[in-house]
């Protein structure tokens, strides 16, 4: 995962009139750039904020284990618990 | 792996954090949606689109504002978008080709997009209503794309039969699902791609197309260009997009999307449409659209005056059976009249509806609409909840202050 980011800095340069996608500023706390590192390359950031704060901890628990068992997120199990220790506290219930 | 393409239009993505998000300010979202869904939804413009509510940028999914469900037909720049996997290609026309074939066909077949439009044409005025449209108002809340009203349109959709496709390829009589793929598909090669089948007996029907045109322009991109599935009745996640590939199935397709994805639990709605050969001890794939309908004026919050008529207005769908009555009451569901139908453009369609009262008292009031079909359903009132957040139905409310 940690490739995406040269690449999609290159096609920015590329390809600057696709870009329409603003920033989505997460919460600024331990974990925040696994969270970005990690989830974005798939969909954007506003899929966490919109989803909060209403989850508790084994739903959030749930969702991050969904991206990887499911849906294939190449997210190890150490990043993995630092994702979710942050979803809890930043965007949970 | 991540390739290439899927970074065409999210370059940058989630990168750089300097700026906050604008517009959510001016947006009248209702209160009943996550708190953080209110914060980041804004107005927003993809290409060729008017500003619509952006729940999220990538994969792209915009809802339609209620304003511009006051007529029976969607605009196509108004339309909601919904994307499931973010790997969303622009499909170059002549190079674009329609296979058709599987272990369910005699044959296999492959056409062109000119082809398909020699083909004998059929046009159908149908609701694309995604499953989880108003998801956001489930309490307790549920996780997904958190939609509001709007994750639904009309259109007028042209093409050609799907059955006379399948006819090129010749369907066994063992054929029970047809399997359709689409050009788009996921960022990583680890995601499963967003792939659905439908029932051989619903895939036969006269209404179901691969449509080309959209309220009588080319299938926009956003909407599937070249060529999507219509499926009129039934919620949108079967209404494949920039579809490259149908297959006659001789087993049930086991893959993400059909299970466990897109499930609601056995006997909870009042459904006739079934799935059978999905079908599980507990639960079923999604099938047609419950009845339902929207207040669309005037919307909630807005002042009105004693003694001033007030017109509300809307539109009422059902999974194809047709509207029979909307009700409108104005004193908060005590007393109910029947509101007159507009314009019928067929069964599948948005059906209007108008009806006129007049405020006699200053203060909160409130106003609700609730439609009933021709096999005799209506919406509930109390949520039907379930896991996956699908066929929210409940009569929809708006209070007014009257001054």
């Amino acid at each position: 995962m940690r490739a995406i980011f040269p690449v999609i800095a290159a096609l920015a340069v590329a390809l600057p009139a696709a870009a329409e996608e603003k920033p989505v500023e997460l919460k600024k706390a331990p974990g925040v750039e696994k969270v970005e590192g990690n989830c974005s390359g798939c969909h954007s950031l506003d899929y966490i904020v919109m989803n909060s704060p209403f989850p508790n901890a084994a739903l959030w628990d749930a969702e991050v284990t969904k991206m990887i068992k499911a849906f294939g997120a190449p997210i190890s199990d150490a990043d993995a618990k630092v994702i979710a220790d942050y979803l809890k506290r930043n965007y949970g219930s | 792996m991540l390739t290439r393409r899927h970074f065409v239009r999210t370059a940058g993505a989630g990168l750089a954090l300097g700026g906050a998000g604008i517009g959510a300010a001016a947006l009248e979202l209702p209160r009943a949606l996550p708190e953080g869904l209110r914060n980041s939804a804004m107005l927003d413009a993809l290409p060729g689109k008017k500003p619509l509510i952006k729940l999220s940028y990538r994969p792209p999914n915009y809802e339609t504002p209620i304003e511009y469900f006051r007529t029976a037909i969607t605009p196509n720049d108004a339309f909601f978008v919904r994307y499931h996997l973010a790997g969303i290609p622009e499909v170059d026309a002549k190079t674009w080709k329609l296979s058709v074939g599987g272990d369910g066909a005699n044959g296999q077949a492959e056409i062109t997009l000119d082809e398909l439009k020699r083909m004998p044409a059929a046009e159908v005025a149908a609701v694309n209503l995604c499953s989880g449209n108003r998801r956001g108002l489930f309490e307790p809340h549920v996780p997904g794309v958190e939609w509001g009203y709007g994750a639904m349109g009309c259109a007028r959709w042209k093409g050609a039969r799907l059955k006379d496709l399948l006819d090129k390829a010749g369907l066994k009589k063992e054929a029970i699902e047809i399997l359709f793929d689409g050009a788009d598909g996921p960022v990583s090669d680890k995601t499963p791609d967003f792939i659905k089948s439908i029932p051989t007996w619903k895939a036969i029907e006269d209404t179901t197309l691969i449509a080309y045109e959209m309220n009588g322009e080319p299938l926009p991109h956003l909407h599937g260009f070249p060529a999507r599935l219509i499926v009129p009745g039934w919620t949108g996640t079967y209404w494949m997009k920039h579809v490259t590939s149908i297959k006659a199935l001789t087993k049930p397709e086991s893959s993400f999307w059909m299970n466990p994805a897109y499930r609601i639990p056995l006997g909870k709605f009042p459904l006739v449409a079934r799935f059978t050969s999905q079908e599980t001890a507990v639960n079923t794939p999604i099938t047609e659209i419950v009845v339902n309908s929207l207040i669309t004026n005037p919307l909630d919050g807005a002042g009105v005056k004693v003694g001033a008529p007030v017109t509300v207005g809307g539109i009422a769908w059902d999974g194809g059976y047709g509207i029979n009555a909307v009700e409108v009451s104005s004193d908060g569901g005590k007393t109910w009249t029947t509101a007159p139908l507009g314009q019928d453009l067929g069964r599948f369609a948005f059906r209007t509806y108008s009806s006129t009262f007049t405020p006699t008292a200053r203060g909160k009031q409130v106003v609700m609409a609730r439609a009933s079909n021709k096999i005799g359903q209506t919406q509930t009132t109390e949520l039907i909840h379930n896991p996956a957040g699908y066929h929210h139905n409940v009569v929809h409310a708006v209070t007014l202050n009257v001054s």
